[in-house]
């Protein structure tokens, strides 16, 4: 017996006889008597809960007083966001495939929907995707299928990370991806230009880019229309609570990584990537969507819409494979917005935002730090070292703190939370200093 | 009345749900502050709410649905097994939860072997050679396995490789896999449910790239043939792709490796326990017999010495997310692994002996396809007496009175008002009677009072929803709905 399998041995007894076979070997008959597993599987041995909790307490990363950031953001997270995204209901539920009884998760998802394209200014968000570079693969193919040119621009300079991941969506897909040069931490003018002369489906613009500058693409946006093309947007949407929206500029399809909004930084997963378009191109998402409708009482109510886009129905023909969003994922940062509301969102935006340029300002005060471009930047920024970064962020592991992303052997990109205050940043600052001195 | 407002409509403005740190800043701390002209003209609609509302509100929300601690939950080819707590608590530690992904791997080394190890086990079980966590759900396990394939194939200077064969049983996410890497897809017809090797044998040549399987299958079958199918796609240089989404009936009995499969995915949050969380996260583990290792995605977790490190071979088939999985959702797996143990062995016997209880229990009311014994899941074909005109879906609808959820419905699509039903070993004997008794019940009210199935169902927070209003008038969002309701 085991607390997970409540078969006794009188049950079994029973069950068989209903069936009318003497043993569970009975029913394998299809079985090739070659493939039966003839011994236990070869692997750990069994720990109780007891020894579970002792053994991984014991193997547990170091939890370090952080200043980086560079596609996955520390922020403060209201409490209620784990107990009630871990209620039973929310947390072992399937996909909402009865909607009659998965109401919870379909009222959230609707309030999802909702606030995302409140963010990004667009009119139609799906239920949400694997992460931020799998949106943007996402995206680069829907736009795709919608322009049918298979060459696709990347203007701004996106996260390595993203970068890889679309890399690898558009070999495989037959996409040539063209990654333009950046100039001064900025989308490189004349290098888009020229790209744009050869047919294309979109153009990928991002803010804050990859060094954390901002730079807005509405200059760019009826060049691209006229060609037939798409203006796809990446942004961190907590950006977006005080930056013009990329509606507001222009974009046909807004995606990211939302792990802003809420999420623990979790070693990289799991995490939010939401996908926003026009409804001109809403039967050309990938993803769930969700929709209102009403009930046989005429009552309010919500259901999955729009699936003949889908896999399940469409096989071959969909729009994409993917059937899962990050639900849950998806209800915490729901959570998180609906408790940070209106105003604490943008508060937590502008806070992130000051220290961040204190920080920045009080590094080149110690004349060890210079400003690495000249662009504006919020709660990111790239900083260029006198000496060699690696050491630098070796002699900070020694105290506990991890240096803002190295770039290389000179430039670091700091990342300031709203959680961080004037008197961290000063210890901060003093530390570098310090670390700076004795190497 | 059910509770049906939406959290915008509880705002009010000026209020607060959350207080954050005060920094501390003077006027003037800062010289050159972000210039206000980037900003937008009007701040987003979020609700103002405050935190207790936010609170109410959300535990009001939860009601509407059913988990599987509500009740049984036997949905065909979705693996409903319970979620065991210590497992949750296990991934909240904060040396996991708050670990940066990009921190130098000196700090992180507990976590990559973690991840080693998990995979390690994962290799014993599946009898593969390699695994990577990289995937974030099934459906991202089959893209990234068949990139592999794909790769495997170009590296080789094999280009005219352009077809994946598919059972027409197969999940839809077969076929839409393949379609994403520019694969022409093979339907190929079933016959008993099953695939039948004198149909495939024709379709086998050097065009073939591979064949996707589901072993035992969406009919809830074992394909006996599969030793001859695996054989004869290698005899013709393709590769065996198997769909792990039914791999709970093997724990203990057989090894999808040892059937030839050359690559294959799994699902954590199937066979290894974690919850579904209303439809994610996941995670879709690929594993790959010894000749495809190189190609697993980057970045790989790779021991060297007593150390763990992170490596980009040169074959790899590419970087396919941000970081290294959903590593919260593989903590769960592996706390599932280590406390299960050796009863994993026991998982796929009682797994099968409870739907092969179900099957026998039912099929004098409900109308059973094939009639011989099933592994963990098997499908009727609605009831045997229709006269009355009870559709599967008024069934699965009435299900919801009783307080558990409806089984999978037309799928998979080869049977008509088909209605799959998967226990998994985790229900009691007395839940399984229970379940048999409601549906012997429903199979009888659709005799006696047919309108109290066709309208089901009567019980639930809503009634039946309206899908086709849904799709003719997409309502997406708060301020679109309140347009519509005001007309």
């Amino acid at each position: 017996m085991f607390k997970y399998l409540p078969l006794t041995d009188t049950n079994r007894k029973d069950m068989l006889k209903v069936i009318n076979v003497s043993d569970v070997d009975d029913l394998l008959i299809d079985i090739p008597s070659s493939l039966r597993l003839k011994k236990p599987y070869a692997i750990l041995p069994r720990l109780s809960e007891h020894q579970l909790r002792k053994h991984l307490k014991a193997n547990q990363g170091t939890v370090l007083e952080s200043y980086r950031g560079f596609g996955a953001y520390e922020h403060e997270r209201p409490a209620i966001v784990d107990t009630l995204s871990s209620r039973q209901e929310f947390l072992t539920s399937y996909t909402p495939y009865q909607p009659e009884v998965a109401q919870g998760t379909l009222q959230y998802i609707f309030e999802w929907q909702s606030m995302i394209t409140e963010l990004t200014g667009m009119e139609v968000s799906n239920a949400s995707v694997y992460d931020g570079p799998t949106a943007l693969a996402e995206a680069m193919m829907m736009a795709v299928n919608i322009a049918t040119h298979r060459r696709v621009i990347v203007a701004s300079p996106l996260l390595p990370h993203v970068e890889k991941v679309i890399q690898t969506y558009a070999h495989y897909r037959n996409i040539t991806l063209d990654v333009l040069p950046s100039k001064a931490g900025l989308i490189d003018i004349n290098a888009l230009e020229k790209a744009m002369q050869e047919p294309f489906s979109a153009v990928i613009f991002c803010y804050p880019n990859r060094y954390g500058n901002i730079e807005y693409f509405d200059r760019f946006v009826a060049a691209i229309h006229q060609q037939k093309a798409l203006v796809i947007s990446y942004n961190d949407p907590f950006a977006l609570s005080r930056l013009k929206t990329p509606g507001s500029l222009g974009a046909d399809i807004v995606c990211g990584e939302a792990q802003s909004l809420g999420l623990p930084l979790s070693f990289g997963g799991p995490y939010l990537g939401y996908l926003a378009t026009k409804m001109d191109y809403v039967r050309k998402m990938p993803g769930r969507i969700c929709g209102y409708t009403k009930d046989s009482r005429g009552e309010r109510g919500f259901v999955l819409t729009l699936q003949a886009r889908e896999q399940h129905i469409r096989r071959e023909k969909a729009n994409s494979n993917i059937c899962s969003n990050q639900s849950l994922l998806a209800l915490q940062a729901t959570i998180y917005c609906a408790s940070m509301g209106k105003q604490g969102l943008v508060k937590a935006f502008d806070q992130a935002t000051q220290a961040t340029h204190y920080l920045a300002q009080e590094l080149v005060k110690t004349n060890l730090f210079t400003m690495a471009f000249q662009a504006p930047f919020a709660y990111e920024v790239t900083l260029t070292y006198v000496g060699d970064t690696e050491a630098l962020e070796n002699g900070l592991l020694q105290h506990g703190y991890l240096l803002g992303q190295r770039l290389d052997d000179q430039r670091v990109i700091f990342y300031c939370s709203e959680s961080k205050t004037k008197t961290d940043i000063d210890a901060f600052v003093s530390l570098i200093k310090e670390v700076h001195h004795d190497l | 009345m059910t509770y049906n407002r939406l959290i915008f409509e509880l705002s009010s403005p000026g209020r607060i749900g959350f207080e954050l740190t005060q920094q501390g800043f003077q006027d003037g701390d800062v010289s050159t502050p972000l210039d206000t002209s980037l900003f937008r003209d009007s701040p987003a609609d979020l609700p103002e709410v405050s935190e207790l509302e936010v609170v109410r509100h959300y535990t009001k929300v939860s009601q509407k649905n059913i988990g599987i601690e509500s009740g049984f939950y036997p949905l065909g080819s979705c693996t409903m097994k319970y979620n065991p707590k210590i497992n949750d608590e296990m991934a909240s530690l904060d040396g996991f939860r708050l670990i940066h992904p990009l921190q130098p791997l000196s700090t992180v080394q507990p976590l990559l072997k973690l991840y080693h190890e998990t995979a390690t086990m994962l290799n014993e079980i599946t009898g593969m050679a390699g695994t990577t966590l990289n995937t974030f759900a099934g459906a991202h396990g089959e893209l990234i396995g068949l990139m592999i394939m794909k790769h495997y194939h170009e590296l080789r200077g094999d280009h005219r490789r352009t077809k994946v064969i598919i059972p027409d049983s197969a999940h839809g996410t077969n076929p839409a896999s393949a379609m994403m890497l520019g694969y022409e897809t093979i339907t190929l017809p079933s016959k008993d449910g099953l695939v039948d090797i004198d149909t495939l044998l024709p379709f086998l040549d050097d065009t073939i790239a591979g064949i996707m399987l589901t072993n035992p299958n969406t009919m809830g079958l074992f394909e006996k043939d599969i030793l001859k199918i695996s054989k004869a796609v290698h005899d013709v240089g393709g590769l065996l792709y198997y769909d792990g989404a039914n791999l709970n009936p093997l724990l203990g009995i057989a090894r999808p490796g040892d059937m030839g499969f050359d690559i294959m995915h799994m699902n954590l949050h199937k066979t290894f326990s974690t919850p579904h969380g209303g439809g994610g996260p996941g995670s879709g583990p690929v594993s790959v017999a010894a000749h495809l290792v190189e190609y697993l995605p980057s970045p790989v977790v790779t021991k060297v010495g007593e150390d763990y490190t992170l490596s980009y071979p040169e074959h790899a088939c590419g970087q396919v997310g941000g970081f290294y999985g959903n590593f919260l959702v593989m903590i769960r797996a592996y706390s599932y692994i280590r406390t299960v143990a050796h009863d994993l062995m026991n998982v796929g016997p009682n797994a099968i002996l409870n739907a092969n209880y179900i099957k026998e229990s039912l099929k004098n009311d409900y109308k059973l396809v094939i009639q011989k014994p099933c592994m963990h899941e098997f499908v009727f074909s609605g009831l045997i007496d229709q006269s009355t005109g009870v559709k599967t879906l008024d069934i699965a609808k009435r299900t919801l009175d009783f307080g558990i959820h409806a089984p999978t419905i037309y799928f998979p699509l080869l049977v008509e008002q088909s209605i799959m039903i998967e226990p998994t070993e985790v229900e009691s004997k007395e839940t399984l009677d229970q379940f048999i008794a409601i549906f012997k019940q429903i199979a009888h009210e659709a005799k006696t009072q047919p309108d109290i199935v066709k309208t089901a169902p009567h019980s639930t927070p809503v009634g039946r929803l309206d899908e086709v209003f849904a799709a003719r008038f997409p309502t997406l969002h708060f301020k679109a709905l309140q347009k519509v309701e005001q007309k």
